[in-house]
């Protein structure tokens, strides 16, 4: 009833009912957990947490993850804005495919990648024999992580601007050419500035994944402490000794980096919407 | 659109022809190599061996207990979502209340948590290091290491896809129709079924789709979560894992294949929800 209070009022039913439901499993499913992961921090004090933290392994596996996570999504917000570009303005053979592909990495399954990946570019692999000779090697070391989030991040970017490039007012690219623009200069200076907002979001969407990413990584990482070893690796080797402080301690610096990169997330999109009024 | 505007004499809004192609080309070079070529290699080596590879790999009981984990939990854990992600659309678009952008935030929050950190609040939570767990073990419940466990790993990381769809498109939709329907007569539940579900329906599929997509193929939160004790709570995923690091690759692949094909199918029925109907779904906030 004091939800009742706190609402304005309106003829349909079913308020407390729904909103019930909603705060009854967001509570199971989603604070609880997360309250337990806080709450064991706060039992094993800033001290010890910082100390399990604060070791070459941990930091080395972070930075990775980290480092990774941006150098891919780097990558993904140029070429997810050339997709997404291309997919909008052009027309050509394959475009649907390749625009219901985009979506790949959502419904595919992250271990089935990861496998999948590591048999293309393993030394033996179709890829990897291929970029031997040019010595390139992608499987086991930081490069093929790279590659795994690039797969994982890939929709995030041409997704979030994909809707923005169909919005635009052609209205405004011809008179940038009629006032004399060449269309190099018309790109740089009047769309593209209209697009950045989006490309931040999709950008910090594709980070805030990659960072987490598990699944697509292991398999092709070749997870070598201090160099390979991603921060959710470490967390999961912590739990398989039982160490369940310090795989509490990498949780919740990885919870803080996500809850930063949530908060950025929605700072770009009030920045966005109070610049332009797009999201 | 861009029909026209190529046609026209002086295409002032477009690039030179040369370098559309090389965008393109850029674009389909990339598409292949990052997405087609993984796709390709997991069927290719699932048929390493030929079909019979494939069949041999599928009769495995290990793999079959792990096709059966992973339809048990979809089953389960997909409608709890439609129910949650209705229930939040409906009290989130429907009505005024106070934190309202902070509830929305919340459930987003399950996007940006990795699967493992999920998977590690929960054996917190439940395991027997805890005191609840301590508790529940007492009591012979089991939830860290067994199907409960499973499934709250599958809730958590598909929390946010129904109600995410659902939320833009009832807010776009208002209320009168439903205040309507009152005012006809309708009781609340049915005004629900014959007004509001119809409206959504599209757009709830569309949720569920990509809900069940994400339960059957989650990975990282069900790995920490379920032990991956083979026959019992090895979901086809871990299981893949399992087979691949034995150095199973047909196995491994085969069962990846039976995945892929469920993500194909599911980027198929999308698709088509999206050019059939993309007027009644939230297109613009598509994740």
């Amino acid at each position: 009833m004091k939800a009742a209070l706190l609402r304005a009022p309106s003829p349909l039913p079913g308020f407390g009912l729904s909103f019930g439901i909603a705060l009854a499993m967001l509570s199971i499913v989603v604070l609880l957990p997360i309250g337990a992961l806080l709450g064991r921090g706060l039992m094993i004090g800033p001290a010890e947490l910082w100390g399990m933290v604060n070791t070459r392994r941990v930091w080395s596996a972070l930075a990775l993850s980290f480092r990774a996570a941006l150098i891919a999504s780097l990558f993904n917000l140029v070429f997810g804005l050339v997709l997404a570009w291309v997919l909008v303005r052009y027309r050509f053979w394959g475009r649907r495919l390749i625009d219901a592909a985009v979506d790949l990495p959502f419904a595919l399954p992250t271990a089935v990648a990861g496998i999948a990946l590591t048999a293309l570019y393993a030394p033996n692999g179709p890829f990897g024999q291929a970029l031997a000779p040019v010595g390139l090697r992608i499987a086991y070391t930081e490069t093929g992580i790279w590659l795994a989030l690039v797969f994982i991040g890939l929709p995030f970017v041409v997704r979030t601007v994909q809707p923005v490039i169909e919005e635009l007012d052609r209205d405004i690219e011809e008179a940038s050419a009629t006032l004399g623009a060449r269309r190099s200069h018309t790109l740089r200076r009047v769309i593209l500035p209209t697009l950045t907002p989006a490309l931040l979001t999709g950008f910090a969407l594709a980070l805030a994944r990659s960072v987490g990413e598990y699944g697509s990584v292991i398999f092709i990482a070749g997870n070598i402490p201090g160099l390979t070893e991603i921060a959710p690796l470490l967390i999961v080797i912590r739990l398989e000794e039982y160490n369940y402080d310090a795989a509490a301690a990498i949780g919740i610096a990885m919870l803080l980096i996500s809850f930063a990169m949530l908060l950025a997330i929605n700072a770009i999109q009030i920045w966005s919407r109070r610049r332009i009024g797009l999201v | 659109m861009s029909d026209i505007v190529l046609s026209r004499p002086v295409p002032v809004t477009t690039e030179p022809p040369l370098a559309r192609a090389l965008l393109v080309g850029l674009a389909i070079l990339f598409v292949a190599i990052f997405l087609f070529a993984p796709l390709a290699t997991v069927f290719a080596e699932a048929l390493a061996q030929g079909w019979r590879g494939m069949i041999a790999a599928l009769s495995l009981p290990d793999a079959q207990a792990a096709i059966r984990m992973t339809l048990s939990i979809a089953v389960i854990a997909v409608p709890l979502n439609a129910v949650f992600g209705i229930a939040a659309a409906w009290a989130i678009a429907k009505f005024d209340f106070r934190g309202k952008a902070f509830l929305i935030t919340l459930i987003d929050l399950p996007f940006s948590v990795s699967p493992v950190v999920a998977g590690l609040m929960l054996v917190l939570l439940f395991g027997a290091n805890s005191s609840l767990g301590v508790w529940l073990m007492a009591h012979d419940i089991r939830i860290v290491f067994a199907f409960p466990g499973i499934l709250l790993a599958t809730l958590f990381v598909t929390f946010p896809f129904v109600a995410r769809e659902l939320i833009p498109v009832m807010i776009e939709q208002g209320r009168t129709e439903e205040e309507a329907a009152l005012t006809l007569g309708a009781s609340g539940w049915r005004t629900f079924f014959t007004v509001t579900l119809p409206n959504i329906r599209w757009a709830l599929l569309y949720g569920v789709l990509l809900c069940n997509a994400r339960a059957m193929g989650e990975f990282g939160a069900v790995a920490v979560v379920s032990g991956k004790i083979r026959g019992e709570t090895a979901t086809m995923p871990t299981m893949v894992e399992m087979f691949f690091n034995e150095y199973l690759s047909v196995a491994a692949f085969t069962l990846a294949s039976v995945l892929a094909m469920l993500a194909l199918l599911t980027l198929l029925l999308k698709s088509l929800l999206e050019w059939r109907h993309a007027d009644l779904l939230a297109a613009t906030c598509r994740h």
